[in-house]
């Protein structure tokens, strides 16, 4: 955690309130501060009602706080319009779901795809990228197959060449793993360090199961909207990750 | 991006055939039935144009009729007609002297008789016509062998005749050569009459709303002789009851027949006290006839207008039901960076499409009834190719109209909850 590393995300006083104004009003952040830093492997843990789907709606820019500053690589999208944000979610974000989230009777090529085609790339620049992607997370031979052809494991992987298309400031994953079981989760993991080891790719990692925070390189706790702690990952590094028991190492 | 959202649109219309046909078969039988109207409207327009140009459109018909009374109810009683209630050839020359500068000539026919010409075996069906020259100009006759009519026939009344083809090649096998020269018998009441041919026209199939089916042998052709020489012959064909006034080009007909019917009814007819002259102008019938035929083909296309309505409702639902089953899809294409704008395109882009695939079914559905039905009225016609151009817009742009409000409804979703959507 260097100072002269380049900041992907930094957020300062995040507040997020809900039914501003009326009775049942509800502030859900409470002034959250958050650094990431170019290349590192982040994750936040919290329990469900611990506001980690809003603060991660906010910091993926489909949400915007109430309060507080927020500058994504450089740009402050505190005040961005919604053009401006859809802009730069698709130049800078990379979403990865829990539920996958790809287009139906669509091919995972064409699914790849799909962000580039929003950034206004031309058909055959997608394509080839689409597929060299695709290599990467090893799903070349299926690249024409519909998500319906698709076991889970699969399908994630697809979801994160798409997240890739773009070569974005930062891959967002909400529970990557959490509808998947501890033999393909674990695959998925070792994506994930993959690309932050070999490719340098920031990824922040939204969980509930310490177990899995304790592999990235750091872990901000959040509790009752507001971030309680950040330790270093325990395993963190910790030999390469085998396939095997799920969180465990070596 | 608008080819992507083509492709895109017709893979979702694919995935689910049977609703994407159910949907469009509003817009098919809409646009069906205008097409359909239209080639029928147009054939028969063609038609009717076809036979006025047959009949002479720029023709004053004059016959002879009784007057009615000041009710406008022709009496019954009326008395004897006598010889000079009747038309005379003296009043046609006036006529033509009068309005020398506005007719091209004065048509007159007497017709003798229809009957059956035998030559032992053969046979030949015949209509004997006495025409004069303006009137045979006006039949546009062809000939093909022989002469024609000739002053000499006009102002001496010859006992010659023209004969059409068709009776050559009944009574002389085609030959034409070997017709010509030979007599045309006719036994009429008690009298027998004999002309000579001289010549052989083209006869020319009518077309359009006169025209009669039946087989080759059997079809009724004229035989032209002067007209001088029919009402010559007997006392019958001697008085003169109908003509029909050629008005110039340029000149406007109903004003024409309004002159001539003061004329002859203000001046001529005016102490007749049983007979008058009815005039009137095929123009004016016919535009009357033409305005019923428009109103009749608007009030179909009306029709076929609401079924479009109803079609483009039945978009419009199904674009809603197909925005609602795709949340969770729109939201994640929100989160990839889709702009409302982008969202709101691809969605009215599936409506333009379902659209003008109904419209070019329907175009091609409406084109086949059309055609089927002009030909069942023995008329031709074909919509104009503007007019089906017009309909494949005019479809295109309610798929825009039709599918704004779903596409918009779609455009403004919250991506975060339409990504939470079951």
């Amino acid at each position: 955690m260097s100072s002269d590393r380049k900041t992907v995300i930094d957020a300062k006083g995040i507040v997020k309130k809900f039914n501003i104004g009326k009775e049942n009003e509800l502030e859900i952040l409470h002034g959250i501060d958050i650094k990431v830093y170019e290349g590192e492997f982040v994750s936040i843990v919290g329990t469900s009602g611990s506001g980690k789907s809003t603060l991660m709606n906010i910091l993926g820019l489909l949400d915007k706080p109430t309060e507080g500053e927020y500058v994504l690589d450089g740009t402050d999208v505190s005040a961005a319009r919604d053009d401006e944000l859809s802009h730069i979610r698709n130049q800078k974000i990379g979403f990865v779901f829990q539920t996958y989230n790809l287009v139906a009777r669509t091919s995972a090529l064409k699914n790849v795809e799909l962000p580039m085609l929003y950034a206004g790339m031309s058909s055959r620049a997608r394509r080839e990228k689409a597929e060299k992607l695709l290599e990467i997370v090893d799903m070349k031979e299926r690249k024409d197959h519909t998500p319906d052809e698709l076991s889970g494991g699969q399908k994630q992987r697809v979801a994160i060449a798409r997240s890739l298309g773009n070569s974005p400031s930062i891959i967002l994953a909400d529970e990557p793993t959490g509808a998947l079981d501890s033999k393909t989760g674990r695959i998925i993991m070792d994506l994930f360090h993959r690309l932050n080891e070999e490719q340098g790719i920031t990824i922040v990692l939204i969980t509930h199961s310490n177990e899995l925070a304790e592999e990235t390189e750091r872990v901000l706790t959040l509790k009752d909207g507001n971030i309680i702690g950040e330790r270093k990952g325990a395993n963190y590094g910790f030999g390469k990750y085998k396939t095997g028991a799920y969180g465990a190492c070596g | 991006m608008v080819l992507e959202n083509i492709k895109l649109a017709l893979t979702a219309l694919a995935a689910n055939k049977l609703r994407t046909l159910l949907t469009m078969l509003g817009i098919i039988i809409g646009i069906a039935s205008v097409i359909a109207i239209m080639t029928v409207g147009n054939a028969m327009n063609n038609n009717m144009q076809d036979s006025m140009n047959d009949l002479g459109i720029n023709n004053v018909t004059v016959f002879l009729t009784t007057k009615t009374d000041d009710n406008n109810e022709s009496s019954y009683n009326v008395r004897k007609i006598k010889d000079s209630d009747y038309f005379s050839l003296e009043l046609l020359n006036e006529l033509k002297e009068k309005y020398k500068g506005k007719i091209d000539g004065v048509s007159l026919k007497q017709e003798i008789g229809s009957m059956k010409v035998k030559d032992k075996k053969k046979y030949a069906n015949i209509t004997l016509l006495g025409v004069n020259r303006t009137a045979f100009n006006q039949s546009k006759v062809k000939i093909m062998a022989g002469r024609s009519l000739n002053s000499d026939d006009y102002v001496n009344a010859t006992n010659v005749v023209l004969v059409s083809d068709k009776y050559v090649d009944s009574i002389y096998d085609g030959d034409t050569e070997s017709a010509l020269g030979k007599p045309l018998e006719v036994v009429i009441g008690n009298n027998y009459y004999t002309y000579t041919i001289v010549g052989v026209y083209e006869y020319q199939e009518k077309t359009g709303m006169f025209s009669v089916g039946g087989s080759v042998k059997d079809i009724q052709t004229e035989a032209y002789v002067p007209v001088l020489t029919a009402m010559h012959q007997n006392k019958d064909n001697k008085h003169i009851e109908e003509f029909e006034v050629v008005v110039s080009a340029g000149e406007d007909p109903d004003a024409t027949a309004e002159e001539l019917r003061e004329w002859l009814n203000g001046v001529k007819y005016k102490n007749n006290d049983a007979y008058e002259a009815y005039v009137y102008s095929l123009k004016a019938e016919a535009e009357q006839v033409q305005g019923m035929l428009n109103t009749l083909r608007f009030a179909f296309m009306g029709i076929g207008a609401i079924s479009l309505l109803v079609g483009g409702i039945g978009v419009m639902n199904i674009m809603i039901v197909s925005v609602t089953e795709r949340t969770r899809e729109i939201g994640t294409r929100k989160a990839l960076g889709a702009t409302n704008g982008y969202i709101r395109l691809q969605f009215i882009t599936e409506a333009v499409v379902v659209c003008a695939l109904g419209g070019i079914i329907g175009i091609i559905l409406g084109l086949g009834m059309g055609i089927g039905v002009s030909s069942l009225l023995q008329c031709k016609g074909m919509p104009s190719v503007s007019g089906i151009v017009g309909c494949v817009l005019f479809s295109m742009a309610f798929g825009v109209f039709f599918g704004y409000y779903p596409a918009n409804k779609a455009a403004k979703l919250n991506p975060i909850e339409a990504l939470r959507y079951e």
